[in-house]
């Protein structure tokens, strides 16, 4: 088995707010392997974003608190951190996508210079070394005529070619681990499919662990190796990526793989759908947080929140009832 | 095939002659979209035009005053005075002692020779029409400084005041809104009153006092810009490229967030201008003598009473000074419907 580049444990992150605390994040452990691409899925405010933000300790403090848990980064916990440590890491060995390209870029600053922002700062280069290097990535990402482009500024780019550009910010220190946050979210189709590509192809030739939030299935598909499901801030369900297509065992992604349209499926028919609505998450689940919506509930659902559990070779779940029988585990 | 003819050769000439593409000007380039988007607004209205065509005249009497209205003696901001009686002389009376040189537009203009009172003297003969135009650039450098100083101050402590957040901004804010709630001229007046004993009579102590209590609106100002910029996504982005705070604050908030602030504060140099003439109007400040629209007007405190036959030292530097902070005043209304989100598509 590969090294575990990241190995995150218990994480918890809770934000105050004027109704009460919400648990935006319940005792979430995840692990990267080296080189491994893990694509992280879930439906909005599944805590998806707020995991990936807490381990950079980006989290807007107040109102938000990590409450426990680690992250094990190369031996070292990125949550017991000094200040100044973690920012050597952000951006250096660990860098971040962002959802939307149309406003990840600052404005009135073009973007040659913020490109070499911060290759100036964990690189150690000149200014001249920096643009030179900043060609070279936005002509690696596909970014015609680099040289001139330098000095535009964001809004004379499109929201496709913004993408380019951050992805090539985000690579240009030389990063162990990319975060790509639902990075295709804020762009149309085709040019989803170029990002994606465009970056299995970085992947293979930089080398770097990947961790991809999406709730596009068919997204995660296409990229990742191994796939966590989360929902209600817990990881519900987690598989190689055939293993999660072929075999997937909690309602819910049960749920969500049903919901895709299917190409090859005659006449017509009402696309599923998952009753009901994600669960606030104002207090501290007792009961398994999908409960409410999942066909196959139970007494027992409702008394005690299942664990992540084993259930076959690189297959983990959190449910009480085996879905394939309908029989409790 | 000839592979000349077929693969692309990226040649977009013929393109771009068949659709037009919008230039984007230097101007834009610069200063963003959004920005230039402001600019633009500001110009297209009658009310703002009229207000930068009076600015711009402003401008011309400073800076060409030392030919509009030649010195006499050493110091061109004390006014000539043409003898020591108390009673004010009308328009166009002549002038008998200290006559400056006759500028050379005067006589092409009116056909005299003599130079005389053109919009005569205040009590103690001091030439109104000298005090008026060497006055305008005391207007222009009071205003100047107290602007760029509560600007200063006031964009230094909101964008600490935002940035921190939590007990500095409630420190900061709240004695902003001591500062608030204190009357301003009545301040003003007090804080210069003294001062003066300590500084001596000049510009400085109605200056440092305007200053001393000018800045909160700026502070309140750039606070929420910066509060609203703090949460954009390049803020992250900068962040989770593992930037400094400092330089996430200087390069990455404040030039976004600033824009707002510095037109509204060029546009303030009306009001403190008024606010200085108040001052002098109540004796605070320069010595006797020196070229500043409200001295002159604190010359007619004593003929209040018979303005109907000394009309002229009210009425002229009155008529400047209106001018001048109407100036201000209507392109800074042009501004503010051009910064309010609700005009946004309108204009």
């Amino acid at each position: 088995m590969a090294e575990k580049i990241l190995d995150v444990q218990g994480l918890e992150t809770q934000f105050k707010t004027p109704e009460g605390i919400v648990h935006a994040v319940n005792g979430v452990s995840i692990h990267l392997d080296e080189g491994e691409t893990l694509g992280l899925v879930g439906e909005s405010g599944c805590g998806k974003s707020v995991t990936m933000l807490s381990i950079l300790r980006l989290i807007q403090s107040p109102p938000g608190q990590i409450v426990a848990g680690k992250a094990i980064f190369k031996g070292s916990d990125l949550l017991a951190m000094s200040q100044e440590e973690i920012r050597q890491v952000r951006g250096g060995q660990i860098s971040m996508i962002f959802q939307d390209p149309m406003t990840s870029l600052n404005p009135v600053m073009n973007i040659g210079k913020q490109m070499a922002e911060p290759m100036l700062l964990h690189l150690g280069i000149t200014p001249k070394e920096a643009r030179e290097r900043s060609i070279k990535l936005l002509e690696s990402v596909g970014i015609p005529r680099a040289g001139e482009r330098l000095k535009d500024y964001p809004h004379q780019y499109s929201g496709g070619m913004r993408q380019r550009v951050m992805i090539a910010m985000a690579l240009s220190c030389n990063p162990q681990i990319l975060i790509a946050d639902e990075p295709t979210t804020a762009l149309d189709v085709t040019i989803q499919a170029q990002i994606v590509d465009l970056v299995i192809r970085l992947r293979q030739e930089l080398g770097m662990a990947i961790i991809w939030i999406t709730h596009d299935l068919g997204v995660a598909a296409s990229i990742a190796n191994r796939i966590a499901v989360m929902y209600g801030g817990f990881i519900i369900e987690e598989a190689a990526v055939k293993e999660l297509y072929a075999n997937p065992s909690h309602p819910y992604t049960l749920g969500l793989i049903n919901s895709l349209p299917q190409i090859q499926r005659k006449g017509r028919q009402r696309l599923y759908s998952i009753e009901g609505m994600p669960p606030i998450l104002l207090q501290t689940p007792k009961a398994c947080p999908f409960a409410p919506r999942c066909r196959w509930v139970r007494e027992k659902c409702w008394q005690q929140n299942p664990m992540l559990e084993s259930i076959g070779e690189n297959h983990k779940v959190a449910c009480w009832v085996d879905t394939t029988t309908g029989s409790e585990r | 095939m000839t592979e000349n003819n077929i693969n692309p050769t990226g040649d977009n000439k013929l393109l771009a002659e068949t659709h037009s593409t919008r230039k984007i000007s230097w101007l834009e380039r610069t200063v963003g979209p959004d920005n230039y988007r402001i600019l633009k607004g500001l110009v297209k209205t009658p009310a703002s035009i009229i207000g930068m065509i009076l600015i711009a005249i402003f401008i011309l009497i400073a800076i060409f005053a030392p030919v509009i209205a030649p010195p006499v003696g050493n110091d061109p901001f004390k006014m000539p005075r043409d003898g020591f009686v108390g009673e004010p002389k009308g328009p166009g009376s002549p002038w008998k002692k200290n006559v400056p040189d006759v500028p050379f537009w005067y006589q092409t203009l009116t056909g005299n020779e003599e130079w005389v009172h053109l919009l005569g003297t205040a009590q103690g003969q001091y030439d109104i029409f000298y005090g008026i135009v060497w006055g305008t650039r005391t207007a222009f450098q009071t205003g100047f400084i107290v602007v760029v100083a509560t600007v200063l101050i006031g964009v230094i402590l909101g964008s600490i005041a935002a940035y921190y957040g939590g007990g500095v901004d409630n420190l900061i804010m709240r004695i902003t809104d001591i500062f608030m709630t204190l009357p301003y001229i009545m301040m003003a007046l007090i804080f210069s009153s003294v001062l003066t004993p300590i500084l001596g009579r000049s510009l400085l102590p109605p200056m440092i006092a305007m200053i001393a209590f000018g800045w909160m609106g700026y502070a309140r100002i750039i606070r929420s810009d910066i509060l609203s910029i703090k949460e954009r996504d390049y803020v992250l982005a900068a962040k989770a490229s593992g930037l400094k705070s400092g330089r996430i604050l200087f390069k990455h908030i404040l030039p976004n967030a600033i824009f707002p602030t510095l037109v509204l504060a060029s546009l303030g140099i009306g009001d403190v201008v008024l606010g200085f003439a108040a001052l002098s109007f109540l004796g605070i400040g320069t010595e006797v003598g020196y070229a500043d629209w409200g001295q002159i007007l604190s010359f007619a405190r004593n003929w209040i009473t018979s303005l109907d036959k000394y009309w002229y030292i009210v009425v002229y530097p009155g008529i400047t000074l209106t001018l001048f902070v109407m100036g201000w005043n209507l392109v800074g209304d042009a501004m503010r419907d051009v910064l309010d989100p609700r005009m946004r598509g309108k204009s």
